[in-house]
Order: C-alpha cells, then structure tokens, then sequence
C-alpha cells in the first residue's frame, strides 16, 4: 500500500518540477529571474477574483476533460471533441435562439440540442470504425476540419444574425436560456463574493458531471465493460461484450459530453455563438485528460491547475516577463507528466515481477521443504 | 516501389481489374490522363475556362509544397513504426526557426534553420516514444501543444522591438527566394534573352484537352520557388531512399517487424530515433516553405498543413507517389478557393457527379448494386445542386479534401496498407 502512495505521487512530482526547471531554464535564456516569475504567478492567484475566475474556466475544461477521457478509457482517441463541441454549440445557439420556452426547460432543451448534435457528429467516427475498420484518430482530425467548413457555412448562409453587420454570429439567447451565476447562492451560505465578479453556474453542471461520470465508469456494467474493452479487449469479447456496439456508444457519449462542455461559455458567458467562441477547447480537454489520468478527480485536479496557470501568466507582464511562459509551462508539464506516468508505470511494473517472482522462489523453496521432512 | 512485393505473390485486386497485370507506372500515367481528360470536359461543360488554367495549376504547385514537405516527414516517422501526430507543431517550429535564420542571414539559412527546428522537435518525439514509451498520439498531442508555445515565448523574447516584430511575427526576412522559369516552355529567359512562353500561349487558346495540359505545364514549369523545386525533388527522392537503398530497407523493416529486424542486427532504437528526427526536420521544411513564401514567421501561418499531410500520407497508402497526389488535391481545392468568382468551384459538382456515374457503372460491372445505388444517388445529389446553385460557398470547397479523404478511408481502406508495426511501442526483447 506504502509502495502504491509512492509511485502514484511519484510522477506527478517529477512532472511539476521538470516543467518548472525547463521554464527556469528558458525564463534565463531570456534574462528574466524565475524567482520574480514565479512569486508574480503565485501571488496573482492569491484573491476571491482569481479563483472565481479560474474555477469559470475550469469548468468547461473539466467536462472537456471527461469527454475525452471516456474515449481513452477505452483505448478510443476521440481528436474530434473539439468539433464536435463546436458543431453542437452552433447547434444549440441557434435552437436556443429561436424558442422561447420558460426557464429550466429553455435550458434543458439547449443543452440537449447540444448534446445530441455533438453525439452524432461524433457518431460519423464511430460509424465509420465500426462498420469501415477506419481509425478514429485520422477521421476525427479529419473531421475537425470538416466541422470547421461546416460551421462557417452554416453560421455564414443560414444562422447568421442579420441585425449584427461586422460580426457574423448567431441571434443571441434570451435570458430564460441562461446558467444563472451562483452568487446569491454563495451569499445565502454567507459568502460574498467581491463586486463585479460572478461565479459560473456551470461549475454545478461540471462538478455533477464528474460525478455521474464517476459512477458510470466505475459502478455500473457498462463502465465495466467499458474499462476492460480499454485495459484487454481480447478479454472483453470472450465475457460477451459487443465490441462495435461498446465502441459506438464510448464515442457517441463522449461526443455528447464536448457538447455539453461548449454549454459553459454559450449559456454562462456568451450568449450566442460566433467569431469570439472559445476554439481549441477540445485540444484543452485532451490534455486535461492526460494530465489526469483519465480519473474523474485527477482531470479536476488537472482542469484547476491548467486554468490556473493561464490566470497567473497573465500577472507577468506587470512584472516585465512574456506571458507566454505560462504555455512552455502547459506543454512542458504535459510532456513531461505522460513520460513520467510512463516511466513510473513501468518500474511499479518490474517491481511487481520482481515480487512476485521472488514470493514464488520462497514459496518453492518451503513446498521443497515440506517434502522433505514429511 | 514494388520491392515490398514478394515475386509471385499477388497484389490485392483493386477497383480498376483490368490494371492489375500493367507496369506500376502505367496506373499513375492513366489516371492522371484521364483525370484532366474529365476536367477539360467540366470546364467546359460549366463554362468555368479558369478550373484548368494555368494560374490555377501555379498556385496550386505553390500550396502543394508545404503539404508535401509535411507527409513526407509523417512517412519517414510512420516508416520506422512511430506515428506522428506532432507534425503540425513541427511545422510551427520550423516557421519560427526559420523567420529568425531568414531574417538574420535570408532564407536559404531560412530552410536550413527550418529543418533544424523542426528535427527538435521530431528528437523530442523520438525521446518520449522511442526512449520511454509513451503512446505516439499522446506524445504527439503534447507537441503540438508546446510547438506553439514555445514560438509564441521566443518571437516575445526575440522579435518583439524590432522593425516589424511583433509578437505573432518576425521581422521581414533579407532578401527573397529566387525563383526559376523553365526557357522555351515558360517563358523564362536564358542568359538574358527572353524565350518564347509556348505553354502560356497554349493555355491561353482554352482548347480541349490539350489547354489543360498546357496549364498543369504551366504549374510544374512558371515561377518556380527553390524551396518548391526542393518539395517536388524530395519525392523521388524519398521513394529512392526508402526502397532502393539498404539503409531504407532497415528503416522499413523496423516500420513492419521490429523484432525480426532487430534479430537481424539492426540497430532498431538508433534508427527509429533517425527516421523521427528526419520526420521532424521535413516537417520544419514544410514550415520553413511557409515563411519564406511571405518572408517573414507569422503566428498560425501552419494553419493545419501538418494535418493535412498526414491526410495526404494516408490518402496516399504510406508512399511517396501517393501522398504528392493527395497533397495535390489539398492543394487545387485551396487554390481554387482563392481564385475570383465561384465557377470553378461550382464546376466540381458537376465532376462530383460524372465521377461517382462512372463509379457506379463500375461498381455495377462487379455486381454490388446497393453500393452502385448509393453511388448514383450521390451523384444525383451532386448533379442537382450544381443545376441549383449559380454561387457556391467557398467553405464548401474548403471542406472536400477532408471529405474525400473520409470517403477513400470509408471505401478504400481494404486497400490500405500502414506500415504493420506502426503506433505500437516496442522494446528491446519484445517478441511482436
């Protein structure tokens, strides 16, 4: 148990101080001191404002994240999330835009669309894997793209609003379409939040998210199934799951969850969807998701950190340093986390043999034994 | 490029049977005549004269470069069993690379540099798949993520106080390119003397058939980049080394079967760590085409070619021929999105149509009819909204490279063939 505290800490360690020695390391290239870069950094993120503001980003990260991860847990590599999420919250705009329903149900209604527009683009994926044999990391790259062209043109021939002449975007959401921010319910537990700040109503979505994700994966048949298609899929077939109906699904509901993860910049921030929506997010969950070994708590983890560090690079220029440190720290971090969880997997993995194969010695050794003397 | 070939054996049966016993060669000729063929009569049937003019082929050669560069670099990577998705941030690093060397010492220190940039970042894919394991779309993925990064961080750190740098660009680069027009077909002049442009003069006449092979002349001979030439020579190049060569035998070998190459004696570590590391540095050409091309680095100028060419890598079946024409398909549909007025591309619809009827009848000669019927119908769908539309929008045409790469993954796949070993981590002692 000792040991397994160790190697599960192990590498998350050796990752951070990588990524800080290597942004050390091109911090002086520079002439700049990482002392000052750091400290700046740490002591930005000492404030209500900034936590708000990071766990707003988080949020769509986190469920990014997850979406991804549901992918990999299975051994899938869903590239595509970032376009799916775009088509759905196109998608969702749009229908958001045109109805007019009470509240609650506004909501509801958007976040479906969304939702299921994401779903089935992501389906075209899995439909081609399943029945085709074609590799989802080339159709989704492939697909991104496509959704790229498909979004321009639908947002530029038939979605556009007409009223907005520089901009091409959609005709914004009525309030009843809106998350509410969590303020008032902050202040009803008796914390106020500082004036002209608000916390995100997607926080509750994402933190929900997590954990249904949670329990699908880890507490029910499907994420059963789903865990041992990814951990040995030979395995998987001979205790009867369907493999092409086990990969269309992952990616069906991995796509439904970019979907709603584009939901917390379009019912929480923007409003409508155009040229100032949030792209690359799907890339962003991609490497939360990494960084958090695919674990519900560890992307949480990941998805604060990596928002995190965008909000302290931003005190950097106050300080004279380029705030682009804060994306070698990203990348580094990444890089060097993957290798480590690599490079730590396999030493546990040895070690386990090693174990293993000296327990089988001694226990030889004691059934020789025992024969002797009877 | 029939050396993997074993004598006697084979080939799977493609969509065209009566090619399968022809020399290698005569396909490619084939298709390619046959292609402008169908073009001549779209562009005149349309009455879109600009789809097969010359300008349309220069630009396209132009923008085929960079693609080029960047499929070539995931064939070396793919070839010795490493995928690499990190292309696209290769690339960007060989823009950054190169804006910095070109504007310091002009852009033949420019491709130069842009190579070396871009072998960093295949040593650094190297390292992290080869040296330590780590799944290749994962060590990809964040490349690609740091690639941007870091160049963003150094053009802060380097460019930014000098005339014309900012942080999204470097200085304008020292000098240009020179460029190279063939004598006598082209225009070019020789030692002084301007000879006669017999190809434009052709192009220009719009006559069937022969107009259009006038233009696509036109696009292999005028104004001709040296860092294009160098694209267009690499592929050959390539097919040489790889096929012909016992050291690209090596290379292949552990593409396929790691282990048994390595009871062979081959230094299977060292030489996958040379085959990324080149991947990288083709890359970072790719990149390096691009800020030569408007001299100087610009932020996003990559604008997923590095996808593009893994697109056109596959497109191509894993060879050197192949990927340059999937990268030339990239290439014509950009070009033709940048050219005035939408004829052009309105007139692929109507090729659209014609070559899904033609691939119908064939589908139908080998009597799988719903797949002939699906065929038809798509063509149908083609052929109305090209009755349809007078305008097309130029996102369309933006999309159908992807989309015809979808399409020859979702109906060619039988026929593909990635290296065997390709994507999976190998190690010393490993029996697979």
């Amino acid at each position: 148990m000792k040991h397994k505290l160790i190697y599960a800490l192990a590498a998350p360690v050796l990752a951070v101080v990588v990524a800080l020695v290597v942004s050390s390391i091109a911090l002086l290239a520079i002439g700049e001191s990482p002392a000052t870069a750091f400290r700046a950094m740490a002591t930005s993120i000492d404030s209500a404002e900034a936590v708000v503001n990071i766990l707003n980003r988080a949020g769509p990260y986190y469920v990014m994240g997850l979406a991804v991860a549901l992918g990999f847990k299975m051994g899938l590599f869903n590239i595509g999330a970032d376009g799916q999420y775009r088509i759905g919250a196109l998608l969702a705009a749009a229908a958001g835009a045109a109805v007019s329903l009470p509240g609650p149900l506004h909501v509801l209604f958007i976040v479906l669309v969304a939702m299921v527009g994401a779903g089935a683009y992501a389906g075209i994926a899995g439909v081609l894997k399943v029945t085709r044999g074609v590799n989802e990391v080339v159709s989704t790259i492939m697909l991104n793209f496509i959704a790229t062209g498909i979004t321009a043109y639908l947002l530029s021939v038939y979605l556009r609003n007409k009223a907005v002449d520089l901009q091409s975007e959609t005709k914004p959401i009525a309030k009843s379409g809106w998350f509410p921010a969590l303020n008032r319910l902050l202040s009803w537990i008796g914390y106020h939040l500082p004036k002209g700040t608000s916390l995100q109503g997607f926080l509750i979505v994402a933190l929900l998210t997590g954990v249904v994700f949670y329990l699908i994966v880890y507490r029910t048949r499907f994420g059963f199934d789903l865990r041992s298609s990814g951990a040995n899929p030979r395995a998987a077939l001979a205790s009867g799951v369907n493999p092409k109906a086990m990969i269309l699904k992952t990616i069906i509901l991995s796509g439904a969850l970019a979907g709603l993860a584009g939901m917390g910049p379009l019912l929480s921030e923007l409003h409508k969807y155009g040229d100032t929506f949030p792209t690359a997010l799907g890339f962003t969950g991609i490497s939360v998701a990494l960084l958090g070994r695919n674990h519900p708590a560890g992307i949480a983890v990941a998805a604060f950190v990596w928002a995190g560090i965008e909000q302290a690079a931003r005190a950097l220029p106050e300080v004279g340093i380029p705030p682009e440190i804060g994306k070698i720290l990203q990348g580094t971090l990444l890089l060097s986390a993957v290798i480590a969880f690599e490079v730590v997997r396999r030493h546990g993995q040895a070690a386990a043999v090693r174990d293993a194969a000296a327990r089988a010695d001694t226990h030889d050794r004691a059934v020789r034994l025992g024969a002797a003397t009877s | 490029m029939t050396a993997t070939t074993a004598p006697g054996r084979r080939t799977p049966q493609s969509m065209i049977g009566f090619l399968d016993d022809s020399p290698p060669y005569v396909r490619p000729i084939l298709f390619a005549v046959g292609g402008l063929a169908l073009l001549s009569i779209v562009r005149i049937l349309a009455g879109a004269p600009d789809l097969t003019a010359g300008d349309t082929f220069i630009a396209a050669i132009g923008a085929m470069s960079p693609i080029v560069f960047a499929a070539l670099g995931g064939l070396f990577a793919e070839r010795v069993g490493v995928v690499n998705i990190g292309l696209e941030g290769m690339m960007i690093l060989g823009t950054w690379f190169a804006g910095y060397a070109g504007w310091h010492w002009g852009p033949w220190a420019a491709v130069v540099a842009g190579a070396v940039g871009g072998a960093l970042g295949g040593l650094l894919l190297a390292l992290a798949t080869v040296t330590f394991g780590v799944d290749h779309i994962v060590a990809g993925i964040a490349i690609n993520l740091l690639a941007p990064g870091v160049c963003r961080f150094l053009a802060s750190a380097v460019f930014v106080g000098h005339e014309d740098g900012t942080i999204t660009q470097s200085p304008t680069m020292s000098g240009t390119i020179s460029r190279f027009t063939f004598p006598f077909l082209a225009g070019g002049s020789l030692f002084g003397w301007k000879t006669p442009d017999t190809l434009g003069w052709l192009d220009e006449k719009r006559w069937f058939f022969l107009s259009d092979v006038a233009g696509l002349g036109r696009g292999f001979t005028t104004s001709l980049a040296f860092t294009t030439i160098l694209a267009l020579a690499l592929v050959p190049l390539s097919a040489y080394f790889l096929w012909r060569t016992p050291f690209g035998l090596r290379l292949r070998s552990i593409g396929e079967k790691p282990s048994a190459a390595d009871s062979l004696g081959v230094a299977v570590y060292r030489i996958k760590y040379i085959g990324v590391t080149i991947s990288g540095a083709l890359a970072g050409l790719g990149g390096a085409w691009l800020a030569i091309d408007v001299r100087a680095y610009n932020e996003n100028q990559v604008a997923g070619r590095g996808f593009q060419g893994l697109a056109a890598l596959i497109f191509g079946n894993w060879r050197p021929a192949g990927l340059a024409a999937g990268a030339g398909l990239f290439a014509f549909a950009q070009s033709l999105t940048q050219r005035i007025g939408t004829a052009p591309v309105r007139a692929l619809f109507l090729l659209a149509a014609l070559v899904t009827v033609g691939l119908a009848i064939v589908l139908i000669t080998r009597r799988r009819v719903p797949q002939a019927i699906g065929a038809l119908v798509m063509g149908g769908l083609a052929f109305v909204y090209y009755l349809s539309t007078k305008t097309v929008n130029n996102q369309i045409v933006f999309i159908t490279p992807y989309l015809v790469t979808l399409l020859v993954l979702a109906f060619a796949s039988q026929h593909l063939r990635p290296p065997a070993a390709e994507g999976k981590p190998w190690r010393k002692g490993d029996i697979t």
